[in-house]
Formats: structure tokens, C-alpha cells, sequence
């Protein structure tokens, strides 16, 4: 095993998986990097790619007008950043931004869809990563939307 | 004799030594008792502090346990009550009753590796469990402090925070629910932090004060990490009148706050903290 391989089967979001699905993994990925300030997706834009990342934080924000632009959301090494690459019709409904030098693994997503598609055993196990990704930032929502910190009723 | 200050629905009188301002409603107040007298507490006990004509309400210690002579209360103005409080200067006049109620298990983390898990101003209560855990730091495994409040402006006791992190003994993680401010730290909700922090679970004892829900999801967060629910620690808000179990006013379950708690361990919450509006 070598290169990109190697570094998805050592970063925690793929901790454990079958050897084979790393290899059909790292046909979809590339290493990349942002400098800080530099956008890892934007809000509106073809969700084309997920990153795995492995050093510096990205911190994920909308804009809206009058309101400026929210952080809600630091992510860093060990962590992903991307989900709508999985649910039509593929855009990102946020921004990410490097908050610093990020090195991270892009995986390209129409390359992973497909490959799901073909063996629905990748698709499922891929499921079984994403879904607590996702179910963890919704309760995380959910209790930023209830504003526990503000002075009740 | 008789010595109202052993009688705990005596209050006596204090002083205001010194207000400072600790966030955009919260005040920190200083206070000298009588001819300097000393009240021994511990961390996790509060006080009935009465502002005069306007009423009684219960407020955490957030000062240090090894200073007797330095009451200190950290109080955020919601009401007709805490806001008078807040509102007192140096010399004012206000009546406490206390301490009162149950104290962080500070001899029960001796030896073991230590989270607090500190949301809003639930980080004044921790305080003073920060104070001693540092000031007997050997007696401790590793110690983790992680607060989450809601946006940069909010975060209290900065110059604390920022020492406890340079003094390299214990992890210190803050985080806010959101920022419009540029921020350089983490954004997140503080229970997002407890999976990504170092401990061992078989001998970690955790301390939580916060917001109701947030303490719920904290302690599911602790547990999934493997903490039995007897290894956790809340300190719950209710209501108060007497603050000595007469009354019934605090009630929660089986349970009276001001006499049971207000620190209590989970697993004698776990149960009635899901019932709805209890
Ligand atoms: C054991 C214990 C320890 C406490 N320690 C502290 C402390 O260290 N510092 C501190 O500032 N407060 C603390 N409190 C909470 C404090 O007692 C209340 O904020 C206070 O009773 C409010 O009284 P009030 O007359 O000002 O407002 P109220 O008239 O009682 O309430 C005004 C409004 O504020 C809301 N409110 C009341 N309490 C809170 C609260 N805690 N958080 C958010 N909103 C609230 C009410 O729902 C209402 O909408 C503690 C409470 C308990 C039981
Ligand atoms: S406040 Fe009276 S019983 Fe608790």
C-alpha cells in the first residue's frame, strides 16, 4: 500500500475498513491543499468533492443579507468537510474556508457515486460513515437553534 | 447563645468590595462580610443573596474556596432580582444566607483524571473546582476544561482562561455556538468538543454545569464516550425560596435542589430529567 492510500486507511473517518474498499476509495482521491483564507466549497456551487482532512481547520459559514456572515462550525484534522455530495441535487448549502494552511484528501464525488452505485456494499458502508457525520451535526444544530445561552422564555 | 450566623434563614448583612464586569449582562461582585468574618465553603455551594426591597434568589460561589474572606459571586441580570444585584457598587449593602447545598465531589476525583464541562455561565460554579483541582494539581490525573458559550463577547473570565491554558497542566478547549466576529478559536457546541478530548474514561470523574439541555447532552456525549453514569456530576437550577429543604419549592422528582443538590450525580437525575416540564 502506498501514498493516498495509505494516508485514507490512517485517517479516522475510515478507521477499520476493508482494504478493498480503500483501494476503490483512493482511485476517487487526490491530496490537496488551501492557504488560509482560501474557500474548500461555496455555497451554491456543484458538490463535486469531499475532504478528508489531515492538518489545519476550515471553518464553515453562511452569509446572508444584513446579517453578515456565521461561523457555526470549526472542523479540523481527522474530521470531513462536505455531505451534499451525497443527496441530489448536489450543491453545497454552506461555505468553507481554511482557516489556516489545510492539507487535506479530495475525493471526487461522481467518481465515488458511481462506484457506489456498481457495488452497493461501498454504498452502505460509505452510509454507515456518513450518517453519524450527519445525525452529530444535526443535534449540533439543533441545540445552536435553541440558544441554550440566552436568558429563558 | 444565639448566632444568626449559624441559622441558615438568618441572612447578614455584606458589603460590595468590588463589581467588575465579566460579559454584556454579567457582573462579577466581591463581597466583605461583617468585621471581615470568614464563610468557609465549597465548590459547587451557593448563597440566597438578597437584594433589599426587591427579593432573594440562589447564586453559585464562583470565587476560591481557599479565601474565605473573599465571597464572590458571578451574576448574569435576567430579572428584577439578579439585575438589582448586578447593579450594586462598592460599599452597597446586600444579605446573604449560605452557604448552602451540596459541593463538587472534590475528594472522589482525587486521583483521577478530571473533564469539566462548562456551558455559559455554568463556568462560574466550576470555578471554584478549578481552583482547588490547580491549587493540589498533583493529586490529579489529567485535567480537561471544556466551555462553550454562545458567540466571543460572551466568554467569560478571559484572563483566567488564558492563564489556566499557558500554565500546560490542563487542557483548556472554549468554543462558541456561532460568530459574526472575526475568532480565531473553535465553533461548535461545547458538546461537540468531549469526544475529541483525552481522558480515560475508567477513572474520569466529570463535572457539568450549564443550561439544562446542554447538561443533558453533555452527559449523553460523557457516557457514549464510555463514563458511567455514576462518574458524572450536574449541578441543576430550580426555582428557590428557603434554599434548606422546608419549602418544597425546588422540587424535582424526588429530589429538592437547595438540599439535595444542587450538585447531584447523574445517574440519581438521569430518569427524571426527561420527564417534560419538570
Ligand atoms: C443553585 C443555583 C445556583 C445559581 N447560580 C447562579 C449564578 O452563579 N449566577 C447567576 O447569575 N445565576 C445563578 N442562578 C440562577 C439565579 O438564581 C436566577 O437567575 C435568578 O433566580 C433570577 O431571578 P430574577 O428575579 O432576577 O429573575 P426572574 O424574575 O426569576 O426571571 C426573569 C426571567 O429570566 C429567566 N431566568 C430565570 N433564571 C434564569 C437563568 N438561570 N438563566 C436564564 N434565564 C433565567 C426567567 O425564565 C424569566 O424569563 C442559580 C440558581 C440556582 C438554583
Ligand atoms: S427551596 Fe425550599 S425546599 Fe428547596
Amino acid at each position: 500500500m502506498e501514498g493516498i492510500e495509505q494516508i485514507i486507511t490512517e485517517h479516522p473517518f475510515f478507521a477499520g475498513i476493508d482494504p478493498a474498499y480503500t483501494h476503490l476509495i483512493s482511485n476517487c482521491a487526490k491530496n490537496t491543499r488551501f492557504d488560509p483564507g482560501q474557500y474548500l466549497l461555496q455555497q451554491g456551487a456543484r458538490a463535486e468533492q469531499f475532504y478528508l482532512l489531515r492538518h489545519g481547520r476550515v471553518v464553515l459559514e453562511l452569509s446572508g443579507p444584513g446579517r453578515g456572515t456565521v461561523t457555526f462550525q470549526t472542523l479540523g484534522p481527522g474530521e470531513l468537510v462536505g455531505v451534499s455530495w451525497l443527496i441530489p441535487p448536489y450543491r453545497w448549502t454552506y461555505d468553507a474556508k481554511a482557516l489556516e494552511l489545510v492539507r487535506a484528501v479530495s475525493i471526487d464525488a461522481t467518481c465515488l457515486r458511481t462506484k457506489s452505485e456498481a457495488d452497493h456494499d461501498l454504498g452502505y458502508e460509505l452510509m454507515k460513515r456518513f450518517m453519524p457525520v450527519l445525525v452529530q451535526r444535526l443535534h449540533a444544530a439543533r441545540l445552536q437553534l435553541l440558544d441554550v445561552y440566552g436568558a429563558r422564555g | 447563645m444565639y448566632s444568626p450566623a449559624a441559622d441558615p434563614m438568618c441572612p447578614r448583612v455584606v458589603r460590595v468590595r468590588r463589581r467588575r464586569r465579566d460579559g454584556p449582562d454579567v457582573w462579577t461582585l466581591e463581597l466583605e462580610g461583617h468585621r471581615d468574618e470568614p464563610i468557609a465553603f465549597e465548590a459547587g455551594q451557593f448563597n440566597m443573596l438578597t437584594a433589599f426591597g426587591i427579593g432573594e434568589v440562589p447564586v453559585s460561589f464562583s470565587g476560591d474556596p481557599a479565601h474565605p474572606r473573599r465571597i464572590v459571586h458571578t451574576i448574569r441580570a435576567v430579572g428584577p432580582v439578579s439585575s438589582a444585584l448586578t447593579r450594586l457598587g462598592p460599599g452597597a449593602s446586600l444579605a446573604i444566607r449560605g452557604p448552602l447545598g451540596t459541593g463538587w465531589p472534590m475528594s472522589e476525583a482525587s486521583g483521577r483524571d478530571v473533564v469539566l464541562v462548562a456551558g455559559g455561565l455554568g463556568l462560574a460554579p466550576l470555578r471554584p473546582a478549578i481552583y482547588r483541582l490547580l491549587s493540589e494539581r498533583a493529586r490529579y490525573g489529567r485535567i480537561t476544561l471544556l466551555y462553550g458559550t454562545r458567540s466571543p463577547k460572551e466568554i467569560l473570565f478571559r484572563r483566567e482562561l488564558d492563564a489556566w491554558r499557558k500554565r500546560g497542566d490542563l487542557a483548556v478547549e472554549v468554543t462558541v455556538d456561532h460568530t459574526v466576529e472575526p475568532w480565531q478559536g473553535h465553533v461548535g457546541v461545547v458538546t461537540g468538543l468531549i469526544a475529541h478530548a483525552r481522558f480515560d474514561p475508567s477513572r474520569t470523574l466529570a463535572l457539568v454545569c450549564g443550561p439544562e439541555i446542554m447538561m443533558r447532552f453533555a452527559a449523553d456525549a460523557l457516557a457514549a464516550c464510555g463514563l458511567a453514569h455514576g462518574a458524572i456530576y450536574l449541578s441543576m437550577e430550580r426555582n428557590m425560596k428557603c434554599g434548606i429543604g422546608l419549602c418544597g419549592h425546588c422540587q424535582f422528582g424526588g429530589l429538592l435542589v437547595c438540599r439535595d443538590g444542587p450538585v447531584l450525580r447523574y445517574d440519581r437525575l438521569a430518569a427524571t430529567l426527561r420527564v417534560r416540564e419538570l
